[in-house]
């Protein structure tokens, strides 16, 4: 809709935060996540607890039980059996209530997560949203955060347990045999250095996958959206070729990461393995030397394990945290995009509703890094002035339309509403007062009442059909199949052209505003529906302050003022009656429009 | 407001899930047999250097470490005896590890990509009618998370293979070692599976349910992401964050569901093994302490048996990972089963022949889902070198007559001609290359403005020629003015262009193609007048060898028309020059005049207003 193609703040591919700030970044954002947290670590370290005594219990039973000096203790054996059930029970019970607590706590977080996303794609400009493909911008609050989901699911439950299970098995190797607890973290020590490299470059490996997943949606997106084109043109094959180049670089870029993290954590099983073994021989030494019996030895390569299994866990985890980083990037990426146009917030300006002036004081407008489109424009539009803009394609009467809404910001000067600066104006006593009706009015896939109600949730069936019988639009509903509970269909693709620009208008005449804004739909429509469209547009100003971008004549020749636009500024204002005769910008085009005019008039 | 989303059928949750759960795996595995066995090769390696190493631990007790203390002499020959041999288990563990976790990844995402590919085959072979018919965000949702929820179970899988032959070797061994104790802990298995079935049963509507709404989120951000601009002009921000709020805590609140299930089953599949290990604990002393068995027996089974307690959790992960599987698998299978693909006949049309002729016999046409046809029993004759133009009111039926003659559509009864051929009889490709539609709704592709034009027959593609289908299309222009010209990438659905700069590349496109019949369905309407009048002069100058079928709003473009048919309620009610259809036809007369008659009566209320 913009008629440029230069662009205002870009959404970021993804925020180049690091690892640790995304977390820190991510728990922010979704507050839930720590929610109860405390108690959920108890339960996981009770739950540990179990795990690790479950093992402790089965190896007393073997030693002091069945191998017991004397013959197996029967009674010994059936009491640490006993021991070891309840404990199952205990630690199964501290397991589920974990993984509930969990469970709760991750997806309330990251559905707070998709919101606060969601809301601030529709916060940010309308030229920072179109820098965006849909099908990427939708995964942004879909897969996206669905990637971050396994992470802090069970991730962040197996990250818990393996902290609290390596730290308990570091204590009874210390207890054990302090030596060799020193053999096992000298073996560990190069683990970790070799982890921290493989860390960033698995990022990169998973936030690839994640550009690769917006790719694919935007290039599966075209067979969808682009069907009737696709079908019309013959262009399967070229769109399947498309298509399945985007899913194979998906497919490699996903295999490459997931390759990466395999040699993560197959690292990290070596080092478990050498472990063991090295441990066995500096042991043998040991127990050579009468420092420890072999018997102890053998109960400390039981620890050794005790304490390799959550390091692989967690490595595991790592890897798994390394995607949900990828995918946090993305989404804090979107979040962190600053919103060009924003409300003021606490200290903006409400204004009462009524008799609205306009004014644009020295307004000059350039899209960023751009040639200005818009040179230094003072108007002042009285209350209940219908004001038609004209000029030609380009010559910026969209971007005042624009600018009128805020829909973007003066580079500078200032537009006034009632002397307020648009900017100090909070948004919703904005939106209350200034609506604006666009070229192509969006329709919602449900019924025709729902797509006028958006005009104002809040009305009633009766005040819908109030709003369509005082346009004229009530033999036009009572001729559609359900009238007012027709749906529509996907992008109102049921209803023409001109009756969806129907439903926009019945829409901005529920809004109410004081000020309407109406970028004149130039599609042609048949005539019968143009003259509904011309009637309700007529229902829709009356009584009002109006700016149109217009297209037609008739719309120019109807309005109390006629602004023209040459390329950036304005160059004439008047009525159209005075304009017409005065030989400049204005004439010639009345003069195009005339000729059509007569070449089209069927009765000439 | 309320998403209307076509229902997918949904999977009855029964104990079928598991059987089904799997078939849908031996598919996959059917389909990726090389990786897979490659994968499923690896899980062997590792389970057998898993329960290898306790036996290398074994061993190296006995014959190292025990002799060394008792001897209290280490020899380095000893210690590097007690490394070798770990370390060679530990070798063919973690070549077993990389050879399962690898191929695992590339057999599911082999199978995703192909999926996908198949999926979005049925995306471009499926009618027009079939898509209007499914929202664009569930179709979205199908190619991407349901594939992956399908396929999600190959991460788990090659290692629950591995883990099955881990019990196999284990079992052996400790059938070996006491048949009775062997059978008290193998008892474990039956109730691991009843734990799955009964879990299986709750988890799978549950799952089914929180990927219909995961779909349903999609849609809900598709659509209002593409209503970007109309929620900003009104304000409504908070409106459509309300509904986008109802489907993510819906989502939410099923996936806790989920979870919640999902939690109480691991706990549960983890105590078993557990639990198996002491009763052959208790059962062993007892055993021992009748002398039945020897002590070191019970420990070892004891040994194997805590072995196999963590890597049966794999096996629980792969049954946790089935009821999603099926889910995933019963939507993309909607997809995939659809019907209703054009088919093509042999017939071929002469290459380079001059204008197309068009013609219908008798069509008519119902859109599916209603009674009333669209189209009744319509004949229509469109000469070639002619320019037609369809008039009628609003929801006559022009675009359906338009979109039949180009088999964008099929006709329930009929026949539809090119150039005297049914167009049913035309094989694949013939009627893009003769005849061109350019529709209401621009659709602009993720590409360069050439590649837009062009459509990727870069074979034929001279900048020239480029240039000169812009210029008619008064495109040429705007284009020149951009940073890169003809290799500007235009986004999708031209997000840097106006409609009208959009449409005058969707109407270049389809000039450039010089196509036999030229279909434009209300092609200029977001162009101003003067640029429509340009494009349409254009047209009449590059338009010889060109048959021109145009559905008319403005009067300018009926003026243009050799032949006029006049269109109502999907009947053609009388075709003729303009002049001849005002003077006989009182319903199109009524149509052009309603426009000038508004005309007249504007200029009469302001003549009143200024007279007051």
């Amino acid at each position: 809709m913009s008629e440029d193609s230069f662009m205002s703040s870009r959404i970021e591919a993804q925020s180049d935060l690091g690892t640790l700030a995304t977390l820190r970044r991510g728990l922010e954002l979704s507050p839930e996540l720590r929610r109860g947290l405390g108690l959920t670590v108890v339960l996981a370290v009770v739950a540990t607890l179990g795990r690790v005594l479950i093992p402790f219990v089965v190896q007393q039973t073997t030693d002091n039980g069945i191998l017991a000096d004397g013959g197996p203790d029967l009674g010994f054996v059936l009491r640490a059996i006993l021991v070891a059930g309840a404990a199952v029970v205990v630690t199964s019970l501290a397991q589920y209530l974990v993984n509930v607590r969990l469970f709760t706590a991750a997806e309330s977080g990251l559905a707070t997560l998709r919101l606060r996303a969601f809301r601030h794609i529709h916060d940010l400009s309308v030229l920072t949203q179109s820098t965006e493909r849909r099908g990427s911008l939708v995964s942004r609050v879909t897969s996206d955060v669905d990637t971050i989901s396994m992470f802090v699911q069970f991730g962040g439950l197996m990250l818990l347990i393996s902290t609290a299970q390596i730290m308990l098995a570091t204590l009874l190797m210390l207890f054990y045999s302090p030596v060799l607890a020193l053999v096992v973290y000298l073996c560990f020590v190069p683990l970790v250095f070799l982890v921290r490299r493989f860390q960033p470059m698995l990022g990169r490996a998973y936030g690839a996958v994640r550009t690769r997943v917006g790719d694919m949606l935007g290039a599966i997106s075209e067979s969808i959206v682009g069907a009737l084109t696709i079908r019309a043109y013959g262009v399967e094959d070229r769109t399947a070729a498309r298509i399945d180049r985007a899913i194979e670089e998906h497919r490699r870029s996903a295999i490459r990461a997931q390759v990466r993290s395999v040699m993560a954590f197959v690292s990290g099983q070596g080092f478990a393995g050498i472990t063991t073994a090295v441990v066995l021989a500096a042991g043998t030494v040991l127990a050579v030397r009468g420092d420890i019996t072999l018997g102890q030895l053998l109960a400390f390569l039981f620890l050794v394990n005790l304490f390799t299994q959550p390091v692989l866990m967690a490595t595991e985890i790592l890897n798994e945290l390394q995607n949900a980083v990828a995918g946090w990037r993305r989404v804090i990426g979107v979040i962190d995009t600053p919103a060009d146009v924003s409300d003021p917030g606490v200290g903006g300006v409400h204004q009462q509703r009524g008799p609205i002036t306009v004014q644009f004081e020295d307004v000059t407008y350039a899209y960023p890094g751009g040639e200005p489109v818009l040179r230094d424009v003072d108007l002042r539009i009285a209350p209940h002035t219908r004001v038609a803009i004209v000029g030609e394609t380009g010559s910026g009467k969209t971007t005042m339309a624009k600018l009128l809404t805020r829909l973007m910001d003066p580079t500078e000067g200032r537009v006034l509403l009632d002397g307020v600066d648009l900017r100090r104006l909070a948004f919703d006593s904005l939106r209350s007062r200034v609506v604006l009706v666009p070229q192509e009015g969006f329709l919602f896939d449900d019924d025709v009442a729902s797509n006028i109600r958006f005009g104002r949730p809040g009305a009633s069936d009766d005040e819908i059909a109030l709003a369509v019988t005082e346009l004229g639009l009530d033999s036009w509903v009572d001729g559609l199949p359900h009238g007012l509970a027709t749906h529509v269909g996907q992008r109102g693709e049921s209803l023409s052209a001109g009756e969806r620009q129907l439903v926009a208008i019945a829409r901005a005449y529920l809004a109410d505003p004081d000020l309407l804004v109406l970028d004149e739909a130039t599609s042609a429509v048949d005539p019968s529906t143009e003259v509904r469209v011309q009637r309700a547009l007529e229902g829709l100003t009356r009584g009002r302050t109006s700016v149109a971008i217009a297209h037609r004549l008739s719309t120019a020749e109807a309005a109390d003022l006629v602004v023209v636009v040459d390329r950036g500024r304005i160059v004439e204002v008047g009525h159209h009656r005075e304009l017409v005769g005065r030989g400049g910008v204005y004439t010639r085009m009345h003069e195009s429009w005339t000729a059509q005019q007569r070449s089209g008039d069927p009765l000439g | 407001m309320s998403v209307a989303s076509q229902p997918v059928p949904r999977p009855t949750a029964n104990r079928a899930v598991l059987r089904r759960g799997l078939k849908v795996v031996w598919s996959g595995i059917k389909d990726q047999p090389r990786p897979f066995a490659v994968a499923v090769l690896g899980a062997m390696l590792w389970a057998a250097a898993t329960v290898g190493t306790a036996g290398a631990i074994g061993w190296v007790t006995d014959h190292v470490i025990e002799p060394a203390v008792t001897s209290r002499v280490v020899t380095a020959a000893g210690l590097w005896t007690i490394l070798g041999v770990l370390l060679a288990v530990l070798v063919v563990n973690v070549v077993g590890v990389i050879l399962r976790r690898v191929y695992a990844t590339v057999a599911g995402f082999n199978l995703q990509a192909g999926y996908r590919r198949r999926v979005t085959r049925q995306y471009l072979r499926l009618p027009l009618s079939w898509h209007h018919a499914h929202p664009s965000g569930q179709l979205l949702s199908n190619a991407h998370a349901d594939i992956e929820a399908t396929w999600q179970v190959f991460n788990p899988l090659p290692m629950a293979i591995g883990v099955i032959f881990m019990l196999l070797i284990a079992g052996v061994m400790m059938v070996v070692v006491d048949p009775f104790l062997a059978f008290i802990g193998l008892l474990v298995f039956p109730g691991l599976f009843a734990a799955n079935l009964v879990f299986q049963q709750f988890m799978a509507p549950r799952i089914t349910r929180a990927q219909q709404l995961r779909a349903e989120v999609a849609e809900v951000a598709h659509e209002s992401f593409e209503a970007g601009l109309v929620v900003k002009a009104m304000g409504r921000e908070d409106e459509e964050t309300e509904r986008f709020r109802g489907s993510t805590h819906e989502l939410r609140d099923a996936l806790i569901l989920v979870g919640r299930t999902r939690g109480t089953f691991e706990p549960v599949i983890e105590a078993i093994p557990t639990l198996g290990t002491l009763a052959v604990l208790g059962v062993g002393t007892w055993q021992v302490s009748r002398g039945e068995l020897d002590a070191a027996q019970v420990v070892q089974m004891a040994y194997l048996f805590s072995l196999l307690a963590f890597p049966v959790r794999a096996l629980g992960w792969v049954l946790a990972e089935l009821p999603r599987s099926v889910v995933g698998h019963d939507r993309v299978q909607h997809v995939l089963r659809s019907e209703g693909a054009m088919e093509h006949g042999p017939a071929r049309l002469p290459a380079g022949g001059g204008p197309a002729r068009s013609a219908m016999s008798h069509v008519t046409y119902t859109h599916a889902g209603e009674q009333e046809p669209a189209i009744h029993e319509v004949s229509l004759e469109v000469e070639a070198g002619s320019t037609t133009a369809l008039v009628g009111p609003t929801g006559s039926g022009k675009s359906t007559l338009v979109n039949l003659a180009v088999r964008l559509i099929d006709p329930g009864t009929g026949t539809v001609l090119l150039d005297g051929t049914d167009v049913r009889e035309l094989a694949r490709g013939v009627i893009p290359a003769t005849a061109t539609v350019v529709a209401q709704q621009t659709f602009m592709f993720d590409d360069t403005v050439r590649g837009n034009v062009t459509l990727g027959e870069d074979d034929r593609s001279t900048d020239a020629s480029v240039w000169e289908a812009l210029r008619i299309a008064q495109a040429d222009g705007f284009v020149r003015a951009m940073s890169d010209g003809l290799d500007t990438v235009i986004g999708e659905r031209g997000g840097n262009l106006s409609g009208g700069q959009r449409q005058r590349i969707a109407l270049a496109r389809a000039i450039w193609r010089q196509p036999r019949l030229l279909v434009l369905d209300d092609a200029t309407s977001a162009v101003d007048p003067s640029v429509e009048q340009a494009v349409l002069a254009g047209l009449r100058e590059a338009r010889t060898g060109m048959t021109v079928l145009v559905v008319a709003y403005r009067m300018a473009t009926i003026m243009l028309a050799d032949q006029v048919v006049y269109v109502e309620h999907g009947r053609v009610v009388d075709r003729g020059s303009h002049e001849d259809l005002v003077d006989r036809c009182g319903g199109y007369a009524d149509l052009v005049h309603a426009y000038a008659r508004e005309a007249a009566e504007r200029a009469a209320v302001e003549r009143a207003e200024e007279d007051a």
